[in-house]
């Protein structure tokens, strides 16, 4: 696949035409640390940016200080590594971060301007002001902001091209007509890839083939995305770290990653990951970077991109190979050799990755919300889990910046494993005041379709397409809710009854002796009839619809987290409001069963005389009057 | 008859023999004409035995104006007033008393049978919410709209002196067309609630309002529950319908004693008492002008983030409200800085000043959360008279006896500072978080009076705001007796009222307070 080092190549000149605007920060990094100028290509304008060396290995002497040119949990990632290798580290921030966790957590911060990240994270002038001012020795970018490619030069030429892939339709493959085997072909979803696609393809055919006749036809497979995690150092090597399948995506932006690939054999892995060497290789790339593929059914991979820069997704690959890839890119930029051979990097086990968002998965698989996190609690007591995150209880996810909470990653020996501390890590995830895409990531995970591995990337859209809905209860599931719902509502009652040091109490308390207690749970406008008795200090016994379960659990109503067992089957939900008439909303499996969104109502009303009433409906009738013996089961308040 | 007395346990022979005079009365009025269906015709057909007549009377009075007039009333979308009782107290817990007091009117037509009802237009009796006794009256719309007769009135009292006794709260339920009985309704203590969209409440109604001032009003915008929620505030709480009320109403009884020689019940707490908040640290904008929630900072400090409040859409510039502290019950009143700055005005230190004398009636310690510029300036506030109303609050909280601890979260200026249970008012315990500001003014105010004239106002500006806009100023005074990191307010206070708890003050003799009314 030769055409991958021409593609790359041309990528390397386009992103030479930004140079001009990153020049200033490649020359003040130099005038604090470097002594080469790397004049030739973006990629090692990068590595200068990125790194560092001081020494962790105290045999390896690297930069003292680092400045971060980032915000939010990648700023607080890199954070962490130089701190493990001794490195200071500086911060920059805007106003509205000034508290944030990045800042904390950095030797030094500087307010480099207002909130939009044009006045603060893009402004260069002020940038290169803290550089100077902190005698910073090194810089990280992250990813986002400065790493990013930010456009091409558009081609005048290249409208033909657009017009004739908006006729066949979205998306389109481009292909060399002289060439085959991927040479220049490039897969287009849009008018601006397609511009970009017919220039580079157009470029690799014809020094190829000698002929630059492009071929536009629609793209039919379902492909998939799948990336070569690549690490390079200045001294012509470079290592290919496994793969990472990055299929599940909306609106071409990653929900769900994992490393590695349910889909790839050795044999794949291996091709693909000596062509991403080789493209690194021929780039002199010298850093951590990705190379992108889409890989269809047949497991033929076609070229997409190489992003020049540590990815969201690299956690990934560090739980299964042992690395850490910020550590190498420190390593690397201050011009060690690599220490590991491509024979010593292993894949252990298999690691999942979820982008936990400030978003509303119901609309459009999730668009954007904002507020402040009044509680926030990270699942970390759980084994195999790290979260990358930057921020913390009271943060506020604003307008300006990436709605994105953390980064949750979990690790076991298997798949089945890694995706069933998953399940427990998005149950655990306590996230109060934002809006937040959890729902949509538990579903995801236990998809039977994603759980064979068959996905790609339009699995939202086909598994969803009237939209996501959330959890659909089975019956079962369906009575483990009521029961538990019930059961927690007992649980409010009764405590309501315990008042300590009432033994002195001037008028002694007599507690009410309720042996059963009848509810009338409204859900999902269904009302079920629910009857509940203690079995135990800990335990109550719980009819639903006919239907005994045993509910046990420590009732802790302080705790955002309540482990319950139901009849042996354990489950942690969450209790988000609980209102004196009754109405509770329960995160459940994921869902939230709340009022407010149409999924499901939960409404459990006990009473004594087994009144049952909702939130906002109004008491249209009463079928009873007092005195009556009222029996199970009969309809006693009728609601508007 | 016989047989019944046999079965009748001797010490309950006084009570038949209360009885029977009753029914003897009864009897004497059947003979005028008939009056409920049951009862008639037991009475008519043949002769009933006492124990009949009994049972007759008892569900006669279950069904109060009949099943005709309860089907009205749940088509209005209320509940009966047995209705209401049953889901108000425990199960099973409810003692009536006067089930057979009747009216004793005679004009028009009223002493015909058919116009009387066993209880007449109230239920009374006593019960227990959560086991606590109470006592509780009902008033019955089915019959005569709920209107109070002397019978009615004597029912009520009734049950109020036995609780005056016993030192028990009493609830009243009011449901009444009557307009004489609006002026009982603050019956528990000054707790009134009314159901949102089915119930009014004013002096005179619409039509009198129109021959009067000739203004148009509906009910519902002359009394209804929004008016009296949002604009008199007259009622403390609205709720969506009698059955949210009452379930509220149980909640609300748990944070109160039964009476002023009691304390506040301590309830189980899950939420442990040194919980460190850390989103605390963050809540405080860094611009001093921004607004928050000081809601926030009440969830985020009380146990298990359960905040009663009350009156809140009333003043919403103040926030008052219930809550407990490791399960003891606290009453808290905070500037809401979201709404008008947090300023003091009239209807604000009037709310105010009410709650905080409720809470020190009844031993509920005070918790005051600090964020006000001032009092709200203006010809509308001047005239209204806001030193009057203002002094209030000032008054209330001097006057308190109970434990009072104060947190400044931001600012306190000027005589708003002095009124929000400052140390100069006897506060126990007085924190002041990092961003506090105790000033007479904000800088800019102050600058422009100090400084008149002065050509670099930003430089004295600055200096003042280094001078004064923190919390060191009061701090080196005595004024406030920490500084704390916010994330330490839940603990910090828990631990003062675990030492509070005994706090006691010697007031001199009078014969009642002098509050600026």
């Amino acid at each position: 696949m030769a055409g991958l080092w021409v593609g790359m190549a041309a990528l390397v000149a386009a992103g030479r035409r930004e140079r001009r605007w990153l020049q200033p920060l490649m020359r003040s990094a130099a005038l604090w640390t470097l002594k080469y100028v790397p004049h030739y290509s973006r990629q090692h304008l990068m590595v200068t940016r990125s790194f560092c060396s001081a020494g962790y290995d105290s045999n390896e002497k690297t930069f003292d200080k680092i400045l971060i040119a980032n915000r939010g949990e990648i700023a607080c990632r890199v954070i962490k590594t130089c701190k493990k290798m001794g490195i200071k580290t500086v911060a920059i921030h805007s106003d509205v971060d000034a508290s944030s966790v990045h800042v904390k957590m950095a030797d030094e911060a500087v307010c480099v301007g207002p909130a939009p990240t044009s006045k603060s994270y893009l402004n260069m002038d002020a940038i290169m002001e803290a550089i100077k001012k902190t005698r910073a020795q090194a810089v990280h970018p992250g990813y986002g902001f400065l790493s990013e490619n930010k456009e091409f030069a558009k081609c005048l030429d290249a409208d033909e091209a657009v017009r004739i892939a908006r006729e066949i339709g979205y998306p389109v493959m481009i292909k060399a007509s002289a060439g085959g085997g991927g040479k220049g072909m490039r897969i287009a979803w849009d008018d601006e890839e397609t511009r970009d696609g017919f220039r580079f393809s157009s470029q690799e055919a014809a020094s190829s083939f000698g002929d630059d006749r492009l071929l536009i036809e629609k793209f039919i497979d379902n492909p998939r995305h799948i990336e070569i995690q690549v690490l390079g150092d200045k001294h012509g090597n470079a290592l290919w770290l496994n793969e990472r399948e990055c299929s599940i995506q909306r609106r071409n932006q990653k929900v769900v990653e994992e490393a590695p690939s349910i889909f790839l054999d050795s044999k794949t892995r291996r091709a693909m990951g000596e062509q991403a060497v080789a493209l690194a290789k021929a780039v002199k790339y010298s850093s951590a970077g990705t190379v992108e593929f889409l890989v269809d059914s047949k497991k033929n991979f076609y070229f997409l991109e190489m992003n020049t820069r540590l990815q969201v997704e690299h956690p990934v690959t560090e739980c299964i190979t042992g690395l850490d890839l910020v550590q190498e890119m420190i390593r690397v930029a201050k011009g060690y050799p690599l220490r590991h051979r491509q024979a010593d990097i292993p894949i252990n086990g298999w690691a999942v990755e979820c982008r936990v968002y400030a978003e509303d998965p119901y609309k459009s698989f999730g668009l954007p919300s904002i507020g402040r996190l009044s509680q926030y609690q990270e699942p970390i007591h759980l084994p195999g889990v790290r979260v990358d995150s930057g921020i913390q209880p009271g943060s506020d996810i604003s307008i300006y910046y990436d709605p994105m909470i953390s980064k949750l990653i979990t690790y076991g020996s298997d798949r089945t494993e890694a995706l069933k501390r998953m399940e427990d890590a998005l149950d655990n995830y306590v996230i109060r005041g934002v809006t937040h895409n959890i729902a949509l990531l538990r579903e995801v995970i236990i998809n039977s379709r994603f759980i064979e591995g068959d996905i790609s990337t339009k699995f939202l859209s086909d598994v969803y397409p009237d939209g996501f809905k959330g959890h659909k209860l089975t019956e079962n599931e369906r009575n483990q809710l009521l029961a538990i719902a019930s059961s927690l509502f007992v649980a409010f009652q009764l405590r309501a009854q315990h008042f300590q040091e009432h033994e002195n109490s001037r008028v002694p308390i007599i507690k009410p002796q309720v042996a059963n207690w009848e509810l009338s749970i409204k859900l999902h406008d269904e009302v079920h009839t629910v009857i509940a008795s203690n079995s135990g200090p800990t335990t109550f016994s719980v009819e639903v619809d006919g239907s005994k379960l045993n509910v046990t659990s420590t009732w802790n109503l302080a705790s955002p987290l309540l482990s319950v067992s139901v009849d042996g089957i354990q489950r942690t939900i969450q209790c988000l409001s609980r209102e004196a008439g009754g109405n509770m909303s329960i995160q459940f499996l994921g869902t939230v069963v709340a009022e407010g969104q149409e999924i499901c109502v939960i409404e459990a009303m006990k009473m004594q005389n087994s009144m049952t009433a909702g939130k906002t409906g109004k008491v249209k009738s009463v079928h009873c009057k007092a005195g009556d013996t009222v029996g199970e089961g009969d309809l006693l308040v009728e609601l508007e | 008859m016989r047989t019944q007395e046999n079965r009748l346990g001797a010490g309950r022979r006084a009570k038949m023999a209360a009885a029977m005079r009753v029914v003897a009365a009864g009897a004497r009025l059947s003979v005028v004409v008939s009056g409920l269906r049951a009862a008639v015709r037991g009475l008519c057909s043949q002769p009933v035995s006492v124990h009949e007549r009994i049972e007759n009377k008892r569900s006669a009075a279950l069904v109060g104006g009949g099943q005709r007039r309860i089907d009205a009333q749940h088509k209005r979308g209320k509940l009966t007033a047995r209705e209401r009782i049953s889901l108000l107290l425990d199960p099973g817990s409810f003692v009536e008393s006067d089930m057979f007091v009747e009216h004793r009117c005679a004009d028009f037509g009223m002493a015909a049978e058919k116009n009387k009802f066993p209880g007449d237009s109230v239920v009374t009796g006593r019960g227990r919410i959560n086991g606590r006794l109470v006592y509780v009256f009902s008033q019955d719309f089915t019959v005569f709209g709920g209107s109070l007769s002397g019978a009615h009135a004597q029912k009520i009292c009734k049950i109020m002196d036995q609780a005056m006794t016993v030192g028990a709260p009493v609830i009243g339920l009011n449901d009444s067309g009557g307009a004489r009985i609006q002026e009982g309704v603050e019956s528990l203590a000054g707790y009134a609630d009314i159901f949102l969209d089915t119930s009014y409440l004013f002096i005179t109604g619409p039509d009198v309002v129109k021959s009067v001032t000739n203004e148009d009003v509906t009910q519902e915008e002359l009394g209804g529950a929004r008016t009296h929620t949002t604009m008199s505030g007259v009622a403390h709480r609205a709720f969506e319908n009698d059955v949210d009320a009452l379930c509220n109403l149980r909640e609300f009884f748990n944070y109160l004693p039964l009476s002023n020689q009691d304390p506040a019940p301590i309830c189980e707490c899950h939420d442990p008492s040194d919980r460190m908040v850390p989103e605390l640290d963050t809540i405080v904008p860094l611009e001093s002008t921004k607004a928050y929630n000081m809601v926030d900072i009440i969830h985020s400090v009380v146990d298990e983030r359960e905040f009663f409040e009350i009156m809140p859409n009333y003043a919403k510039n103040i926030i008052v409200g219930f809550a407990r502290m490791n399960g003891r019950t606290v009453g808290i009143v905070g500037n809401q800085p979201k709404v008008a700055s947090g300023c003091l005005d009239i209807n604000s230190s009037v709310k105010g000043a009410r709650f905080v004398r409720f809470c020190d009636a009844f031993n509920i310690p005070l918790i005051t959360f600090v964020d006000v510029p001032g009092f709200l300036p203006g010809t509308a506030q001047e005239y209204g008279g806001i030193i009057r109303h203002g002094a209030k609050l000032l008054y209330a909280f001097a006057e308190a006896t109970v434990p009072k601890v104060t947190v400044i979260t931001r600012k306190a200026y000027g005589g708003a500072y002095d009124v929000m249970s400052s140390k100069h008012l006897c506060g126990d315990i007085n924190y002041a978080w990092p961003t506090a500001e105790i000033a007479v003014m904000g800088a800019k105010g102050a600058v422009e009076i100090i400084f008149k004239g002065h050509k670099d106002v930003a430089a004295a500006q600055a200096e003042y705001i280094e001078k004064f806009a923190n919390p060191f100023p009061a701090a080196v005074r005595g004024f406030v007796d920490d500084i704390i990191q916010p994330s330490s307010t839940r603990a910090r206070i828990c631990r003062d009222l675990d030492v509070l708890a005994s706090k006691k003050v010697q007031r001199p003799w009078r014969k009642h307070a002098n509050i600026p009314l």
